[in-house]
């Protein structure tokens, strides 16, 4: 057997049935924080209790296993050709193992083979580095958070939103108060303050990869982060959009440069089953460590 | 706690208040996007689907076959159920509905059908996969599949106390609608 192709299987199966350590306790916490008594906080208890069934049994914690993102960071001269098959063959045995659901349709025809596999699918997203380390990162982002993520271009004359950092708060906000619970709420927000519109998108996702107590360097955006968390918990849309003091679990935001004549700020959600996980491969590509 | 137990009557259902913790018992039948957008558009009803006093669950559980053949839940959280906004209603009142469950609620349309024809719609933990296919205690039968595939296929699910919670009632009240206005207003006053 392909020793890749079995790591890569080993962490879809932990992607897809146990939460990272910095998510759950995050979720606990928010759990403690929750009125007593309330659909709230009986929301968050069956959302405990998910967690741990879920990891106990080895199985999807939620059955939308989403789009399958991988980030490998690898050294110069990685093959990233053979990656991608070891990826997408990991990826079709995991579905046949029920670690993935048959999420993958052909958006032309409607038909879904069950593979998973297909154009666009899995995505592979590939950065070279000087060291000689490789690291796998893996999201399953499910398509409820996806739906209700946003990008705006300021301007937003209707949120009297601006082209400074006020402005960017207010659309973040409007996001949030859009999403409701639609998006499987309490969540948490990648954001990407400028870039293309894709570009933007794809840096509001891999804002994703940070862990939810780290805190931002640069000085400004870490006030930013710090406030539209305080703010949104303040909203009472609460887990599930049932109302509760816990509408978001974390916020993360980086900039990238912009044209002049454009000024975008994307808006990632992930739901509160936050599936991230990663490894460290050694060159035959065996896991050496995980990363959450 | 309440306990809804089979047959959904529509007397049963019009005692159900918004913020009503209910334990189901009985028959669901899950539908989502195709198969919302199919019965929408005049699509017959397979043989063996009755959904008159029946509930839909907007799902796409992960099922496979165990080693004896027979089909099991593996996962079976709700999906996001504001999509199936533009069929709900009609569906509702066309084929009797009683009992839409999913997540994140839904609009004006379907809570005027729920209100006119005696439904209500209830809200399951999205991605509580684990705890909700637990309650699921048999597959009955599985229709349209060649059609849509496994996820949008209609599965016919035996589910024992099988946890929702009324979010939108026969009555013309909706949770989703009050949270959205409120916190509307709280953050007019921090922007």
């Amino acid at each position: 057997m392909n020793v890749l192709q079995d790591s890569l299987i080993e962490l879809i199966r932990r992607t897809s049935a146990e939460i990272p350590d910095d998510v759950q306790r995050t979720i606990l916490q928010a759990l403690e924080r929750e009125k007593q008594g309330t659909i709230a906080e009986s929301a968050f208890q069956i959302i405990e209790q998910n967690i741990a069934l879920a990891k106990q049994k080895s199985q999807p914690i939620c059955q939308d296993t989403g789009s399958v993102l991988f980030y490998v960071d690898g050294p110069v001269g990685y093959d990233q050709i053979a990656f991608a098959e070891a990826g997408r063959a990991a990826v079709t045995q995991a579905t046949k193992k029920g670690y993935l659901r048959q999420n993958s349709v052909d958006s032309l025809t409607g038909r879904n083979d069950g593979t998973n596999v297909g154009p666009g699918a899995p995505t592979f997203h590939f950065h070279q580095h000087r060291s000689a380390e490789i690291a796998v990162r893996l999201v399953l982002k499910g398509g409820g958070c996806e739906n209700v993520g946003a990008q705006y271009s300021l301007p937003a004359e209707q949120l009297k939103a601006d082209r400074d950092l006020d402005g960017c708060r207010k659309v973040i906000l409007d996001a949030v108060l859009q999403a409701q619970g639609k998006g499987c709420g309490p969540g948490v927000l990648g954001v990407c303050i400028g870039g293309d519109r894709a570009t933007g998108y794809e840096f509001s996702k891999t804002q994703l990869l940070r862990k939810l107590d780290d805190r931002n360097p640069v000085p400004e955006l870490d006030r930013l982060e710090q406030d539209i968390l305080k703010t949104a918990n303040e909203l009472g849309i609460g887990p599930m959009g049932f109302g509760g003091r816990t509408t978001l679990l974390g916020v993360k935001i980086r900039a990238a440069n912009r044209v002049p004549a454009s000024y975008f700020v994307s808006v990632s959600y992930m739901c509160w089953a936050f599936r991230r996980q990663g490894v460290m491969l050694d060159e035959q590509g065996s896991i050496q460590t995980w990363l959450y | 706690m309440i306990h809804l137990t089979a047959p959904f009557t529509e007397e049963k259902i019009r005692a159900l208040k918004v913020g009503d913790a209910v334990e189901i018992t009985g028959v669901l039948f899950t539908g989502r996007d195709a198969v919302h957008k199919y019965l929408a558009k005049g699509g017959e009803l397979p043989p063996g689907v009755n959904l008159r006093d029946g509930i839909i669950y907007h799902c796409g559980p992960v099922v496979l076959k165990d080693a004896a053949s027979q089909w099991k839940v593996v996962a079976a959280g709700p999906t996001t159920s504001i999509r199936e906004e533009p069929y709900q209603a009609g569906i509702i009142e066309k084929f009797g509905v009683r009992g839409v469950i999913g997540k994140g609620g839904m609009g004006d349309r379907t809570l005027a059908a729920c209100k006119a024809s005696g439904a209500v719609y209830l809200h399951a933990i999205g991605g509580a996969a684990q705890v909700l296919a637990e309650k699921i205690t048999a597959v009955r039968n599985v229709y349209l599949m060649d059609k849509f595939g496994s996820p949008e296929a209609i599965w016919e699910l035996q589910v024992e106390r099988f946890p929702v919670v009324v979010t939108m009632d026969a009555h013309g009240r909706s949770l989703h609608q009050e949270v959205f206005a409120a916190s509307s207003a709280e953050l007019a006053k921090r922007l």
